[in-house]
């Protein structure tokens, strides 16, 4: 017998990798470094940084006037961002002229949102059915009834005096709620196979589509009151919830026919074979695919919904963006820099809740993957 | 076997039979349409008898009677309306066309750099798209005017760049270009070369299908494009001077003022599409399939060629119809100008004119008329460009 063998029966042991791709040093060199053009980018970007990034801080949080009394400490030269402003304003951002002692109605549409919303995104949370019902059908009608007033005893409260944030949520919150039922039916309206509504619908939505929004809000603050009978007016808090509606949507339509053409052809056949009429189909087979489908379309049309809403300042509306812009003229806290704080707020306002949307759309459609798209 | 006559088909009850069906609806719908404009119809009618208004679309040739600050034809107060809707349309094509070319420029940058291999570029082209994305438009806008170019400083302290560039809180102030009539053949020389260049791709184009030889085309258009205007300014003696600004009085006198409105839509508006860009521009080339990369790297392409001949033109087929809509929103969007006060069509049109003449029906129905119009042959347009780079399959 020999014990002659020529194949190892023992693993050598691997060879440490290259220092260079290892460890900070190799993170470096991959991302920061590589070549000499990525030297040179990296660079111009830290140089960048460096430019920008102290005076940005200095301006938000070092030199920033976080408590004042008045403007005169942000009219110091050299001071920041005037916070303070903002704080002493933070009143008349989020309600606008409702009146003071009413503001307990807005806070309770606050607190009731929030208790209806944070399970209904929530997926792990129970009773889905129920709690859509009362978010989209029950709670717009409480939020009505409390800040308008005029009945259970509380007092009248004419639209003109909503304001702020209220009205910015309020018109979001009425447009996505109006327009997604509205669209949904304009999308299967442009895939019908009966041609005037067809026609009807493809008008519809390509006319909205090719016209901007602010050109749709002149018209329904000067058009609506013409078309409406002799002695009805319409509120314009109202008419610009129209507006936002329509316009939304046509935009919405195009996201649902998207997913309804992404689906294969065999369930709208499976659909048929199984005897299901056009309402039971659509209903039970299509649409629940279809939307599914379109949740990062049609959340994107939400946040371009939620950001349109800041056009309604144009036609006279107090919300956000107008009770920022009107507070600049306010001379007590006249500075240099109060515009630009003002800005900042409601970017950061706006930023939140659209960056909240996106995200909660990327994780619902990761968890709703599964793994059928084509 | 004996054939039977078939049976008549089952009779079903005539409300089931789909064609039928189909066709009541259709009229439901259409009666239900026509009923909702009649009563529109009719409604307006009675409201505009009542208030005394006139219709008609005869005030187009009426005195306007008010001023514009910015115009691109003559016009004065004594012009039209029709002049007046004329100034607020070109002003309106002039944003619309020089958004469209800055945010695509903007937006392609910004869409690699986030694609880069590079940590810092990378985060910084994300974070400008996620800022951007996630904030009104309308809202940036006022930024940009209200508190950027409203307050830059007064115009005895502008700032002053290259000696002849001159920025205040009147806008920016830029030289203006002045051609003597020798210019004229610089021009044509230009127009020359530009021909010359496309000749030149297309034959090498053509001999590089042949024969596979390349030609350094760029480098040559190049050198064709500078260096023959060049020749003949230098020859035919034709001069070129710049009207620079300058402060006399209390404004600055010559060259070319961009009132801060102007300033602020373009930079606005650009800056914000091209983060919707860069996005569309990023997902395209995301959604090239990494084997066409090996592809080229295996067939021993160079980095330049690769992203230029294989890699690009496959992305332009996903990147062009989400780009179209792009361009759209940024016309659509262009409108949002009228709350800075910059006189574009809905501001002149259906701001002023409008109030005016009371005309609300009329104006609104030749302002929306208008962005359809400009909104289909934007899309006609992109459509011809995508049929070109789509590629054509088996």
């Amino acid at each position: 017998m020999y014990k002659t063998s020529f194949v190892r029966t023992d693993m050598i042991a691997p060879m440490a990798p290259p220092p260079s791709t290892v460890g900070v040093k190799g993170w470096l060199h991959t991302n920061l470094f590589s070549t000499p053009g990525n030297t040179l980018l990296t660079i111009v970007g830290v140089m960048f940084l460096l430019w920008i990034v102290p005076p940005l801080y200095n301006f938000l949080i070092g030199n920033a006037v976080f408590v004042a009394d008045d403007g005169a400490a942000c009219r110091i030269e050299g001071a920041g961002a005037c916070w303070a402003f903002i704080w002493d304003r933070m009143n008349f951002f989020i309600y606008g002229f409702y009146p003071q002692d009413e503001q307990w109605r807005v806070n309770i549409c606050f607190a009731l949102g929030l208790a209806l919303i944070v399970p209904l995104l929530w997926p792990a949370a129970p009773y889905k059915i129920a709690n859509a019902v009362l978010f989209f059908l029950v709670y717009p009608v409480i939020v009505l009834i409390l800040l308008r007033g005029g009945s259970f005893g509380l007092s009248y409260v004419p639209t003109e005096s909503w304001g702020g944030l209220t009205v910015t949520l309020i018109i979001g919150l009425a447009g996505i709620v109006c327009s997604l039922p509205l669209g949904i039916l304009l999308a299967l309206g442009r895939r019908s196979e009966l041609p005037v509504i067809k026609m009807l619908c493809i008008a519809f939505i390509e006319l909205w589509r090719a016209v901007p929004l602010i050109t749709v809000l002149f018209m329904a603050s000067v058009m609506l009151p013409l078309f409406a009978p002799q002695g009805v007016t319409v509120d314009k808090l109202l008419r610009a919830v129209i507006g936002v509606t329509l316009f939304e949507a046509a935009y919405l339509a195009e996201a649902v026919r998207g997913g309804l053409q992404a689906l294969p052809r065999g369930q709208y056949e499976a659909a048929d074979s199984l005897g299901l009429n056009y309402p039971k189909s659509m209903g039970l087979v299509i649409l629940p695919q279809a939307l599914k489908l379109t949740i990062p379309g049609i959340v994107n049309s939400f946040i371009s919904l939620f950001k349109d809403t800041s056009l309604v300042s144009i036609v006279g509306i107090f919300d956000l963006l107008n009770t920022v812009q009107s507070s600049q003229s306010d001379l007590r806290w006249g500075s240099p820099h109060q515009a630009v704080t003002g800005y900042l707020f409601a970017a950061a306002v706006f930023w939140v809740f659209c960056f909240g949307m996106s995200r909660y759309s990327m994780f619902m459609e990761r968890r709703l993957d599964t793994g059928h798209t084509r | 076997m004996s054939d039977k006559p078939r049976k008549p088909a089952p009779k079903t009850s005539f409300f089931n039979d789909p064609v039928i069906r189909g066709r009541l609806y259709q009229l439901g719908v259409l009666l239900l349409v026509a009923f909702v404009f009649a009563t529109i119809a009719h409604n307006t009618a009675e409201n505009l008898q009542r208030q005394n208004k006139t219709t008609g679309f005869d005030f187009f040739w009426s005195t306007s009677g008010f001023d514009i600050f910015f115009t691109l034809i003559p016009y004065s107060r004594a012009s039209y309306y029709w002049e007046a809707f004329l100034v607020g349309l070109l002003n309106t094509m002039l944003v619309s066309v020089l958004g469209i070319f800055f945010a695509t420029i903007i937006g392609f940058i910004v869409g690699i750099a986030r694609l880069s291999s590079n940590f810092v570029i990378s985060r910084l082209a994300t974070f400008y798209v996620e800022t951007i994305r996630n904030i009104p438009l309308l809202l940036f806008l006022f930024f940009w005017y209200f508190a950027v170019l409203k307050s830059m400083p007064s115009v005895r302290e502008s700032y002053v760049l290259f000696g002849s560039v001159a920025i205040n809180n009147r806008g920016i102030n830029i030289p203006r270009p002045l051609f003597d009539s020798d210019f004229n053949l610089v021009w044509i020389a230009l127009l020359v070369a530009i021909g010359i260049v496309v000749a030149l791709r297309r034959w090498t184009k053509k001999r590089m299908e042949a024969t596979g030889e390349r030609f350094p085309l760029f480098s040559t258009a190049l050198a064709i494009l500078v260096f023959v205007p060049g020749v003949v300014w230098m020859l035919s003696g034709a001069e070129l001077t710049f009207d620079v600004p300058e402060l006399a009085g209390f404004n600055f006198r010559g060259g070319i003022n961009l009132p801060p409105e102007f300033v602020a839509i373009v930079v606005g508006i650009s800056l914000y599409t091209a983060s919707f860009i860069a996005e569309t521009v990023r997902a395209g080339i995301l959604a090239v399939n990494k084997g066409q990369t090996e592809a080229a790297q295996s067939l021993g392409m160079k980095e330049s060629d690769r992203l230029r001949l294989v890699i690009i033109p496959q992305a332009m087929r996903v990147i062009i119809p989400p780009m179209t809509n792009q361009y759209l929103n940024l016309i659509k969007n262009s409108s949002l100008a009228a709350a800075i006060g910059y006189p574009e069509l809905v501001s002149v049109f259906m701001g002023t004119t409008l109030n005016q003449t009371g005309r609300a029906i009329e104006v609104v129905f030749v302002t929306m008329l208008v962005y359809l119009t400009l909104s289909l042959s934007t899309s006609l347009l992109m459509n011809w460009y995508n049929r070109r780079v789509t590629l054509v399959e088996r």
